[in-house]
């Protein structure tokens, strides 16, 4: 769990395309990551950490542009820590993509029509609920996938983690 | 914008305080707590927020953030910080802690169990000085952490037990923003906690949460990854080189102890036991036990200590006792006396004076302070129905009637409480009253008595208690307990009795009236010390000079901290009155009550017979003393214990830093050459060496003795790295670094028996005369000195504890359990059969899931000496399920 989260950060520190590389480690029994920046404070969290490394490489529209869309990205990063981040979070594994599933029938993104850090988040943490899915899940639950294939083709986006396989054609038709 | 709420949602207090605080235009709609706002979840999430755009929000937290940071301005790191902690640490410690208070009552275990993170906020809040948490302005992050906090911290006794200053002054300034006022108004509407209750009972339990909230700390770090700077490992280095010639010598004590000036005086006490029977593991724990860690502790850190206790005699249950074995009161206090004394002694306890309550010290001064109580009119005279019983011709006492229970109509019921229903009797009430000893009727007769006038005192107690607990070391039970006790309000409280067994009251018109025993018994503490030295005033009547610790059970608190200090205050002499409070919980017994009339439990006598040795006992008891919950003793968990932690860990490193010396190296302690990796273990012990002072200094004695388990742990794995066995065989820098681990590791053992003696006596003699440790090492200071110099010569090593098998244990078990009626016997076995059974699926259970994790740590490439220790937990699992299925084990001879 630590070492996955630190490797989301460095990712996402290629993905911004930030050059120097930051000191990481973890504290605590939940091994939370920590930042060590250049004057020696402390910033601790994973989406604190990346909210800061975006704000770092001067790309805050990954935040959203206004108020309500901020707020949007906000809602789906603490999402990403509080639902897949929890312990035995895989149990409930099922409901939280039917969840989401459901959220985005009409949307491209998590924040709607524009790309943000609560989506490559969202795809970190997915990723391995992804690979134990059967194909026919991934059928299932056919939004998450849309998304999913969609931001691992972004580039930069998929860094440390292996391409999930998801079809374009639908082989379980009956499903629907 | 539409924003819904439920109502008695500690959720959504936060939600409607920004929402005031924002002044911020949206509808407010109060839903019921299933109603399913949010479309696209598949359960009710409340509060949400839905926005202009057509997005909902369903987070607290976010829609907070919302509302107070308006368009554009970013919330800065720190607020995002705050909030993410907030979010996944204190959110799950607080809703666990708020089923504790309000489903089941257990305010001050609730309490305890959001002290890591009360202290986490605290620190924070010292640190950086400002008036808020992230600036000197108010943010979200305050409105959040005040919301979540505000349920359990509003209620005013709950907020003075905590001695959070900077905590304290930050909540009541949130709490006064009169946005927050009307949020919490309309949440609680004058109900309090009660009217979370039904939110509560619709959340499910999460057990993941729930166990993490016990054990949640942000600032214990896990031991490998804690960061040492430079500095740190520096003055470890410069330390440990100093050797021990430059430390301090330990105390020399002469009897009789007395208080000296410029010196740390600490008298410590441990609650009466009552003499009418043999205490249970449970009284051993609660007062004995735990004032005998204390103690030795304050005496290896030089500080001038006595520890005092003795025998509870005086009272009814005596003369019932008595009458029960057909002995006198006082042979009956003569001979439970003894067997206490005898039970104490076996256990390693280090007194410094064990008396009895039964002396004419007592009543000297008892008599004493009676009179000066009297004669500055803090007593008063009443008079109380009782009932008489004539043929014996004396006032019965509430346990020597029996009779009709006025509530439910059981034939048998006692005169203070009836067994069937449960509801406390006043004796008079009683129908059909019979006294116990001769069945006669008693009749009602009308009885002077003398009554201790506490509302009178309860200004000079409150005013001598806001003092102490502020600079005092109370635990929060017995904080809770006496703010509890002064919130319902002080009465007159008799302390007299009609009976022969007791200090006599010296009043003429009083001549047939003792003093009642909880008048009497802490007075008790001063007597016992008078018999143990002419010059006990200077402990008793010196409070500038000296720190008065108390160890009892949560059930003792109110006497102690608010009828005996009124007493004493009263008696207006100078008494030395409690400093530091320390109450323990309740110890269980597996899963229900000690109890001597079934015969369950183990009781003190008992404890020598099952052939464990008393250090094991000890070392159990403190591992799960009942330090802010109540605690279980259970025999499984104490093979677990021994074995694990004793065995494997602790005696494990002990023996091998021990036989590498004698085998290796002559028995010669070794010459050491540090490198980096050495000096960041000695910072390391050092740093888990402070923790361990750090602890005892407030009484955490449960969590001490985990750094004294962490330290050779450290050891353990320093030497696996490091196999001094192998690089004996190698080149000469090889051998060199075998001798530098050699001798480091043999230090850290001296170091361990030091730390260790508080709790395990003989276990710490025992590995010091192994190592011919020199007696002058026994003084802690908060550095890690090399004690054992290159060329010191050690004794002979052999094994410090001994394997538990489970057959021995579980023998244990079934002895201890209770006497069972005969009819049951067949099924008592039938059900052990079951449990064995049940043990064996466990443990195959855990063998499977063990032998996952080796592979999947293997898989990993993850460092060798992990993989080993976990290879050795599997063999040990694979060992303890052939054992319960019956197989022998297979014999291996273990590695060195």
């Amino acid at each position: 769990m630590a070492e996955a989260s630190l490797k989301e950060l460095v990712s996402l520190e290629k993905y911004l395309g930030l050059k120097k590389t930051n000191k990481y480690s973890t504290q605590g029994e939940r091994k939370v990551p920590v930042l060590q920046t250049k004057d020696g404070q402390n910033i601790v969290g994973l989406v604190t950490i990346a909210c800061h490394l975006v704000k770092a490489a001067k790309q805050e529209q990954l935040l959203g542009r206004t108020r309500e869309e901020s707020a949007v990205v906000q809602q789906w990063l603490e999402y990403r820590i509080v639902q897949l981040g929890a312990p035995g979070a895989k149990e409930e594994g099922r409901s939280t993509l039917r969840d989401l599933n459901g959220y985005l029938e009409d949307k491209v993104y998590f924040g709607g029509d524009f790309l943000s850090l609560a989506d490559i988040l969202m795809y970190y943490g997915l990723h391995s609920y992804m690979v134990d899915l059967t194909v026919q899940d991934r059928e299932k639950f056919v939004n998450v996938s849309r998304w999913f294939s969609h931001i691992q083709q972004l580039p930069n986006v998929q860094q440390h983690l292996p391409r999930v396989h998801i079809m374009k054609n639908r082989i379980y038709t009956n499903v629907h | 914008m539409r924003l819904y709420v439920s109502e008695g949602n500690p959720q959504c207090l936060k939600v409607l305080a920004a929402y005031e605080l924002s002044g911020a235009q949206c509808e407010v709609e109060v839903v019921s707590h299933e109603e399913c706002i949010v479309p696209f979840l598949g359960h009710s999430k409340l509060p949400a927020l839905l926005l202009d755009n057509g997005n909902f929000l369903f987070s607290s937290n976010v829609i907070c953030r919302y509302y107070l940071t308006s368009g554009g301005d970013e919330a800065s790191t720190a607020v995002d910080q705050w909030l993410e902690w907030e979010t996944l640490d204190l959110q799950p410690v607080a809703l666990h802690a708020l089923r504790l208070a309000v489903l089941q009552d257990k305010k001050s275990e609730a309490l305890e169990s959001l002290q890591p993170s009360l202290s986490y906020i605290e620190r924070s809040l010292q640190k950086t000085g400002k008036t808020f948490l992230t600036s000197d302005e108010p943010s979200a992050a305050d409105v959040v952490l005040w919301g979540t906090l505000y349920p359990l911290l509003a209620e005013p006794i709950l907020l003075t037990a905590v001695d959070f200053k900077a905590l304290t002054a930050w909540f009541q300034r949130v709490g006064s923003f009169p946005a927050c006022k009307k949020a919490s108004d309309g949440t609680f509407k004058g109900h309090g906690l009660q009217s979370l209750k039904s939110y509560l009972q619709r959340q499910p339990t999460n057990s993941t949460q729930a166990t993490r909230a016990t054990t949640n700390d942000p600032t214990v770090d896990d031991g490998d990854e804690r960061l040492l700077t430079d500095e740190e490992i520096q003055a470890a280095v410069q330390a440990w080189s100093k050797g021990l010639a430059a430390c301090p010598k330990p105390r020399q004590i002469v009897h009789p102890i007395l208080p000296q000036q410029g010196e740390r005086n600490v008298l410590i006490t441990s609650a009466l036991p009552y003499v009418n029977n043999v205490p249970h593991l449970g009284n051993i724990i609660g007062c004995v036990l735990s004032a005998d860690v204390f103690a030795r502790f304050c005496r290896l850190r030089n500080w001038n200590t006595l520890f005092v206790c003795g025998t509870d005699e005086y009272g009814t249950a005596t003369e019932t006792k008595a009458m029960e074995e057909g002995l006198t009161p006082q042979e009956i206090c003569d001979k439970y006396n003894a067997i206490h004394s005898q039970i104490y002694r076996w256990f390693g306890t280090s007194f410094d004076y064990f008396g009895r309550t039964t002396t004419e010290k007592q009543t000297e001064i008892a008599q004493d302070i009676f009179w000066r109580l009297l004669k500055r009119g803090f007593l008063l005279e009443d008079t109380v129905e009782q009932l008489h019983c004539q043929r014996c011709a004396k006032f019965l006492a509430d346990r020597f009637v029996e009779g009709i229970c006025p509530f439910c109509s059981y034939p048998e019921a006692r005169g203070d409480q009836c067994d069937k229903c449960g509801k406390l009797i006043n004796a008079v009430e009683l129908k059909n009253p019979q006294c116990k000893v001769c069945k006669e009727t008693p009749a009602v007769r009308t009885s002077k008595h003398l009554f201790l006038d506490l509302p009178k005192l309860e200004g000079r107690l409150e005013e001598w208690l806001e003092t102490t607990l502020e600079k005092g070391n109370w635990t929060p039970n017995a904080r809770f307990i006496t703010r509890s006790w002064i919130r319902d309000g002080l009465k007159p409280r008799c302390i007299t009795r009609d009976l022969k067994w007791g200090t006599p009251v010296p009043l003429e018109e009083f001549a047939n009236k003792v003093f009642y025993v909880w008048f009497d018994a802490p007075i008790g503490y001063l007597s016992i010390t008078a018999n143990y030295t002419d010059q006990w005033e200077k402990w008793w009547k010196n409070p500038d000079k000296v720190q008065l610790y108390n160890f009892m059970a949560k059930d003792n608190v109110p006497f102690h901290s608010v009828v005996f200090p009124c007493s004493l205050l009263g008696a207006e002499d100078n008494y030395t009155l409690v400093n530091h409070l320390i109450a323990t919980e309740y110890l269980n017994y597996e899963d229900g009550k000690f109890s001597k009339s079934r015969g369950v439990g183990v009781f003190g006598d008992m404890a020598k017979d099952t052939g464990i040795p008393a250090d094991i006992w000890r070392f159990y008891l403190l591992f799960i003393r009942p330090e802010g919950q109540d605690s279980a003793f259970c025999w499984s968990d104490l093979l677990l214990k021994n074995n694990s932690e004793l065995l494997n860990n602790l005696g494990n490193f002990v023996n091998r830093a021990g036989m590498f010396v004698s085998k290796f190296f002559e028995g010669r302690v070794p010459t050491m050459e540090l490198n980096q990796e050495d000096q960041r273990l000695l910072a390391l012990t050092t740093w888990e060496l402070r923790q361990y002072l750090q602890l005892l200094e407030k009484v955490r004695i449960r969590d001490a003795l985990r750094c004294i388990l962490n330290i050779s742990r450290h050891g353990n794995q320093y030497i696996q790295l490091n196999e001094p066995w192998k690089r004996l065989k190698g080149s000469d820098t090889d051998r060199s670094r075998a001798a530098t681990v050699t001798g480091v590791a043999i230090n850290m053992a001296c170091l361990l028996s030091v730390m260790l003696q508080p709790y395990m006596p003989t276990v710490s003699a025992t590995i010091q005369e192994q190592l011919q440790a020199p007696p002058l090492c026994n003084v802690l200071t908060e550095e890690f000195v090399c004690v054992l110099p290159a060329g010191h010569k050690i004794g002979t090593i052999s094994p410090l504890f001994q394997k538990l098998e489970v057959e021995q244990v579980e023998a244990l078990r079934q002895r201890f359990g209770g006497q069972k009626p005969d009819k049951a016997a067949e099924k008592q076995e039938a059900t052990t059969t079951t449990t064995i059974l049940q043990d064996v699926q466990e443990l195959a259970k855990a063998v499977a899931q063990q032998g996952d994790k080796v592979r999947q740590l293997k898989a990993l490439g993850t460092e060798k000496a992990v993989v080993n220790s976990e290879v050795a937990r599997l063999l040990e699992l694979k060992k303890a399920l052939q054992e319960a299925q019956g197989k022998p084990p297979v014999q291996k001879e273990k590695k060195k």
